[in-house]
């Protein structure tokens, strides 16, 4: 097949998608392609990749938006094909500042020069990793602690026994896969035998702190609750549709599949 | 006034509202349109279908419309109507102290006037202060700390330039400092949420009451934990509000940790309209209960005093209101229904 063939062209559009679908808003903490951010993906012939993508508000904080379409082009950057990345931010106050910072691979400060201050892109990014372990922490643990399971047995789980275990509903069980995969990143994988129920610094939790924990986590989650149900609602209204149906999955992109050619 | 199925009467005191002009004509540049457009899905976002405005009438509504929408369809008793000035975007502003007292000074039983200043400004912040008290006898402010100007990016309640301020407000009896404390347009990445400022200038100006408005979300917790140390800090409650709709049990758990931590006797309903209109949060927060589980969490209650203290009893003692006189001052200013 060539680079031009239609199926080729509609599997690396999937893989676009895929690697898409792992970037996440720093404060709603949920894939970019399911939160409907994503417009639509152009390849280019030199094997660019255009992404178009747009934001709850005009005014939705600039270093987000830059954090976003920089991530957004490190993850589809990792696809061996892929020569270049353009995020394209539309209908946003600061648009070109974001889209000609991130194509030139600038950071931040430089992109936007006296209209930033001091905090660099890095460390914003390590604080919203750290709200999202500890969001998707909370709903886990609140999960085992409804299933009546012993906060000293809680604290002595493993990663590798908190995978294996059956929780009773479906949200639970993609609410355990979504913190484990966050834990693994804490320790770089591998390390099924650590605790399961750390801090974000690594520190395992004693069972006299569980209570604790839960009302610090509470405090997390109501914050970034406030802004993702704003959020949500914004976008929605802004564009006047309802929730996100979801973006094409990959059985899409398959021969015969509802958006193959035809 | 609003009568329970009872037949108890409950003071409403609405603490934000405004009267602005965002129409096409009074914008001076896309960041207007965009600006009101983002308020428009924040009206649309958080209210039951049923209340939904036409975009034309969000723009520009008349007095009329807002003295019907607050005090004759709506339950308010007194509103206190708050500016925002956005001279950048709009060519009259958005909706300044001067653009609010036309309606204020219609309905003076009805309306509590707050003005606005930057300290920024140096010694005109100070003259235009003296202006505001002579011109409008204000006893409130609202403040935007996390503004840009110039080279400045933001400013703080604790910095000297505010303390000269906040010493003239106390002079002149302007006791209100209401705080915009959220979502901001610019700086760019600056943590415009944080609170903590708030802490200084309340310990150094007892006589001041700090109201923070949308109770410091989305930092909540920072919040609660200042407002516990300072007696003098008030959370008010614009945009927490329509959560009661939009995410009821979000509600609950947000006024569950408000009343752990604060109390009943320092929180301060608000609308902000016209983002949302009084009349159905109201009667949405009169029919609200905490569930069981956060009740038994956090040990507190949702009476129907605590809903009177934050409807009304509250707002009325930091602004020196006598309930009882205001009624008969009311009685006595009857409003027509076909105000226009």
């Amino acid at each position: 097949m060539s680079d031009r063939s239609p199926h080729r062209q509609e599997a690396r559009r999937a893989e676009v998608y895929a690697r898409l679908a792992t970037v996440t808003d720093p404060e709603l903490d949920e894939p970019l392609t399911e939160l409907g951010f994503v417009e639509d993906v152009t390849l280019g012939s030199d094997r660019t990749v255009a992404i178009g993508f747009r934001l709850p508000t005009y005014w939705c904080a600039a270093n987000f938006a830059f954090l976003m379409a920089d991530d957004m082009r490190r993850a589809v950057s990792t696809l061996p094909w892929v020569k270049s990345v353009r995020p394209e931010l539309r209908d946003h106050m600061y648009a070109d500042e974001v889209n000609r910072g991130v194509t030139q691979g600038l950071d931040f400060g430089a992109a936007f020069g006296d209209l930033a201050s001091d905090e660099p892109l890095d460390a914003l990014r390590a604080k919203f990793w750290r709200k999202s372990f500890e969001r998707r922490q909370e709903v886990v643990l609140a999960a085992l602690l409804a299933q009546s399971i012993e906060p000293a047995r809680i604290v002595t789980l493993t990663i590798g026994g908190l995978e294996s275990m059956q929780l009773s509903s479906p949200d639970w069980a993609r609410a355990k896969a979504r913190y484990v995969a966050r834990r693994h990143e804490l320790s770089d994988g591998g390390a099924y035998q650590a605790a399961a129920f750390v801090d974000a610094d690594g520190r395992p939790l004693a069972t006299n702190e569980l209570a604790a924990r839960m009302t610090a986590l509470r405090g997390v989650r109501l914050n970034m609750e406030f802004n993702s149900a704003l959020c949500r609602g914004l976008l929605a209204a802004r564009y006047q549709e309802g929730p996100p149906a979801g973006e094409p999955t990959l059985a899409d992109f398959m021969p015969g599949g509802a958006l193959a050619p035809r | 006034m609003y009568r329970t199925t009872s037949g108890e009467e409950i003071f409403i005191i609405d603490g934000h509202v405004h009267f602005w002009d965002a129409s096409p004509a009074n914008q001076r540049n896309i960041h207007g349109k965009q600006f009101i457009d983002c308020f428009f899905a924040y009206h649309n976002a958080l209210s039951p279908k049923e209340q939904h405005w036409p975009k034309a009438k969000f723009e520009k509504y008349d007095a009329a419309t807002m003295v019907r929408d607050l005090f004759i369809d709506g339950p308010v008793d007194v509103a206190i109507i708050q500016p925002t000035y956005l001279k950048d975007f709009y060519t009259n502003g958005f909706n300044t102290t001067g653009q609010n007292a036309v309606i204020a000074k219609q309905h003076p039983e009805r309306f509590i006037l707050n003005g606005a200043f930057d300290p920024r400004d140096g010694e005109l912040a100070l003259d235009y202060i003296h202006y505001l008290k002579e011109t409008f006898n204000i006893q409130g402010v609202k403040l935007y700390t996390a503004e840009w100007k110039g080279a400045s990016k933001g400013w703080k309640l604790n910095d000297a330039d505010a303390y000269r301020c906040f010493e003239l407000c106390d002079k002149l009896g302007i006791r209100n400092i209401h705080i915009h404390k959220g979502p901001t347009i610019t700086p760019l990445n600056k943590d415009a949420f944080d609170v903590s400022d708030v802490d200084y200038a309340a310990t150094d100006f007892q006589n001041l009451n700090f109201i923070v408005e949308h109770v410091g979300l989305p930092r909540l917790d920072d919040f609660c934990w200042i407002a516990v140390q300072e007696s003098n800090v008030y959370g008010g409650l614009a945009v927490a509000m329509p959560f009661i709709h939009a995410r009821p049990r979000y509600f609950a758990e947000v006024l569950g940790e408000l009343l752990f931590w604060l109390g009943p006797d320092k929180l301060l309903f608000a609308s902000d309209y016209a983002i949302w209109t009084p009349r159905w949060l109201v009667e949405k927060f009169l029919a609200f209960e905490l569930p069981d589980d956060i009740k038994k969490e956090r040990g507190v209650e949702l009476t129907l005093e605590t809903k009177k203290k934050i409807l009304g009893l509250n707002a009325a003692k930091l602004y020196g209101l006598n309930i009882e006189a205001k009624k008969k001052a009311l009685a006595k200013a009857p409003l027509k229904a076909a105000a226009d």
